[in-house]
């Protein structure tokens, strides 16, 4: 069995950075991470090729500057080798346009089945898995929490507001996953060293077909007006607990009418 | 200035509407001069639920079969935009068939998604969308550029609904097109995990616990303090990634965003990911033991202490009243 990860390399969450206010995106001149939200997604891919006796585990990612550093951390975990589509032209590309690049490449690998995080730690629209299907023209399942494949198609157990859904669906197809489904596993030492001789092949906008002005900002359907800090809340009262602190709790939600 | 159309994706079932559904109609009415709603099902049973928040026509696709809503319901949407009946712009909730639904409709059309609005205004002839980032310590404002129908995601929570007094609805057909193997995933199966009490986000109170209470089994302080209270409880993800409590319950940028009246957060440090699902409050009141620790710098009343006396202490004290 042959499946894809999408992997998004980010910006470190515990140190975002800030939106550069010239270009108004994400300043990118810190170093790029795997997102975590893709760890899931490579461990669950891991698991489903051991469990079908075989195959291969490939990476896809668009990431500025053809950073890879995130993606030799998912072949340190035990991926095959990875395309990373990295251009210039590519700043500003709203999720569509990300999804179309993604997809070119995975159509390319012709996988079973691809797997994407539910919402990335940074953008986090939540759309561009559904997207990729939608440009493969192939079924999909978002918020996966269990996936079971089964020959030519597979049982997801897909997260809803209630508990979950039992959806069954034909590969090839798209899954995403939430956080935690899976533990992703740390990459040993061995797998850091033997990552370093895994392919890793680099395409530009050009080399999937595309013009400059089908992706960034003008392939993109929409453009940042403006950039504000939000109202803060303001801090009320704080008490050390004395072990009478429970008192004042109860006097806030008389206050508020809430007892 | 209004646009001419909106649609709404409308979440529901039998004889109601989601909330979210109720925010939306309501804003929509603010932004165009007709509000239609789309929905997944038999329109009939919405009718007068949607009419009573200003949805003057469902455009009903019926029964699906089991199908996942993506599919389908965007197709039937493109379908009638494509044949020149179709809205300006569609407003869906950030859940997760509303997801699926503008993502795929977006390809369909070739138009762009602004996805996680907390507010949409009306500017010239296209729309204008408020995206919380940095776990809402910042605000962009994206704006649609082109012609192509509008998609916006809205996150739950960010309107007040308000009744608009009209009667029920009209109904009629959208027509889902021939779809193929795009269409091919099915629910055979919906397992609900059931809880008692007020839904966590509609409850007047919410007392939510994080990884300070050390172990699963203290969850039972926050589920008894809520259950005194008549509240709801919620949870960080961090202990939901544990396993202590169902996902269902995460309160923050991946879960449920909440507005209660009162916030009780116990043992959370109040990270960015989690205030963005709960600074919404009236009223905030964080027990943590660090005293620097960033939820008390939303808490109007903040309680630097040990969860497993002061909760304890406070049970017994509501206990004794
Ligand atoms: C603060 C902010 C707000 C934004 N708002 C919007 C908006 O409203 N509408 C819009 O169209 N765009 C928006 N964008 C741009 C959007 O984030 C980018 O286009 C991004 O490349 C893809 O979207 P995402 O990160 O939201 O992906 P999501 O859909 O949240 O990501 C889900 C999964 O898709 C895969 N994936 C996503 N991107 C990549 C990648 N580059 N390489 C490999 N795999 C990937 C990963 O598996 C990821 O876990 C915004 C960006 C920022 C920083
Ligand atoms: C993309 C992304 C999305 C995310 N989405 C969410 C989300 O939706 N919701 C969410 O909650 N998080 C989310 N997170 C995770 C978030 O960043 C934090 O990791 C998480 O909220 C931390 O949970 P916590 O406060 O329970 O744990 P911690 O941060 O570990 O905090 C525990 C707190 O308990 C206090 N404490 C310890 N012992 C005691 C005691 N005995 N008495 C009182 N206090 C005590 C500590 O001082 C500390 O402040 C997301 C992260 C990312 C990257």
């Amino acid at each position: 069995m042959k499946v894809a990860v999408c992997v998004k390399q980010i910006p470190d969450p515990a140190d975002p950075g800030a939106l550069d206010p010239e270009t108004r995106t994400l300043k990118r001149d810190v170093k790029l991470i795997i997102d975590e939200s893709d760890t899931y997604g490579v461990e669950m891919a891991l698991q489903l090729v051991d469990a079908a006796g075989g195959g291969e585990v490939v990476l896809v990612s668009m990431a500025p500057n053809s950073e890879r550093t995130g993606l030799s951390s998912a072949l340190a975990m035990g991926a095959d080798s990875a395309t990373l589509v990295s251009d210039p032209a590519l700043v500003g590309s709203d999720a569509l346009t990300t999804a179309k690049i993604l997809a070119k490449c995975l159509a390319e690998q012709s996988p079973d089945l691809v797997i994407a995080g539910s919402e990335s730690s940074d953008g986090y629209t939540g759309t561009v898995p559904e997207q990729i299907a939608g440009v493969l023209g192939w079924p999909s399942v978002t918020a996966a929490k269990a996936i079971e494949v089964n020959g030519s198609s597979m049982n997801v157990q897909r997260q809803t507001d209630a508990g979950y859904d039992d959806v069954e669906c034909p590969l090839p197809a798209v899954v995403s996953v939430t956080a935690g489904v899976v533990e992703p596993r740390y990459p040993s030492f061995k797998g850091i060293m033997a990552a370093k001789s895994k392919p890793v092949e680099e395409k530009t906008v050009a080399d999937l077909g595309l013009t400059a002005e089908q992706v960034g900002w003008s392939g993109s359907g929409q453009e940042v007006v403006d950039v504000s800090e939000a109202e803060a809340r303001e801090a009320g009262e704080k008490i050390e607990d004395d072990g009478e602190a429970h008192l004042k709790i109860i006097e806030f939600l008389e206050s508020v009418k809430a007892l | 200035m209004t646009l001419d159309t909106i649609w709404v994706y409308a979440e529901g079932d039998s004889d109601a509407i989601s909330s979210t559904t109720q925010e939306l109609l309501t804003k929509a009415r603010d932004l165009a001069d007709t509000v239609a709603a789309v929905y997944a099902g038999d329109g009939d049973d919405i009718a007068e639920a949607a009419g009573s928040y200003g949805a003057e026509t469902i455009y009903a696709t019926g029964d699906l079969d089991g199908a996942l809503v993506g599919v389908p319901v965007a197709a039937a949407i493109a379908a009638a935009v494509e044949a020149g009946d179709g809205p300006d712009a569609i407003l869906l909730g950030t859940t997760y068939d509303g997801r699926d639904i503008a993502a795929r409709l977006s390809v369909m059309l070739d138009a762009t998604v602004i996805s996680n609005v907390v507010d949409v205004e009306v500017d010239d002839d296209t729309l204008v969308g408020t995206e919380p980032i940095f776990g809402g310590a910042s605000e962009i404002k994206t704006k649609f550029t082109g012609d192509a129908c509008k998609i916006v995601l809205v996150r739950p929570k960010s309107f007040e609904p308000e009744e608009s007094g009209d009667g029920e609805a009209d109904v009629e057909d959208l027509d889902v097109p021939e779809l193929g193997s795009a269409a091919g995933a099915k629910v055979t199966n919906r397992m609900v995990e059931e809880s008692d009490g007020p839904k966590l986000d509609e409850a007047a109170l919410v007392v939510a616990g994080g990884r300070g209470l050390g172990q699963a089994e203290s969850f039972e302080l926050v589920d008894k303090l809520a259950g005194k209270l008549n509240g709801a409880s919620g949870a960080s993800r961090a202990i939901v990634d544990a396993g202590w409590v169902p996902y269902s319950q995460q309160v923050g940028q991946t879960g449920k965003v909440v507005k209660p009246t009162v916030y009780i957060a116990a043992g959370i440090s109040g990270a960015t990911q989690h205030l963005v699902g709960m600074k919404g409050s009236k009223n905030i009141i964080a027990i943590n033991k660090d005293p620097e620790a960033p939820i008390f710098g939303v808490a109007d009343l903040g309680i630097v202490g040990d969860v497993h006396k002061v909760i304890p202490a406070l049970l017994e004290a509501l206990e004794n009243r």
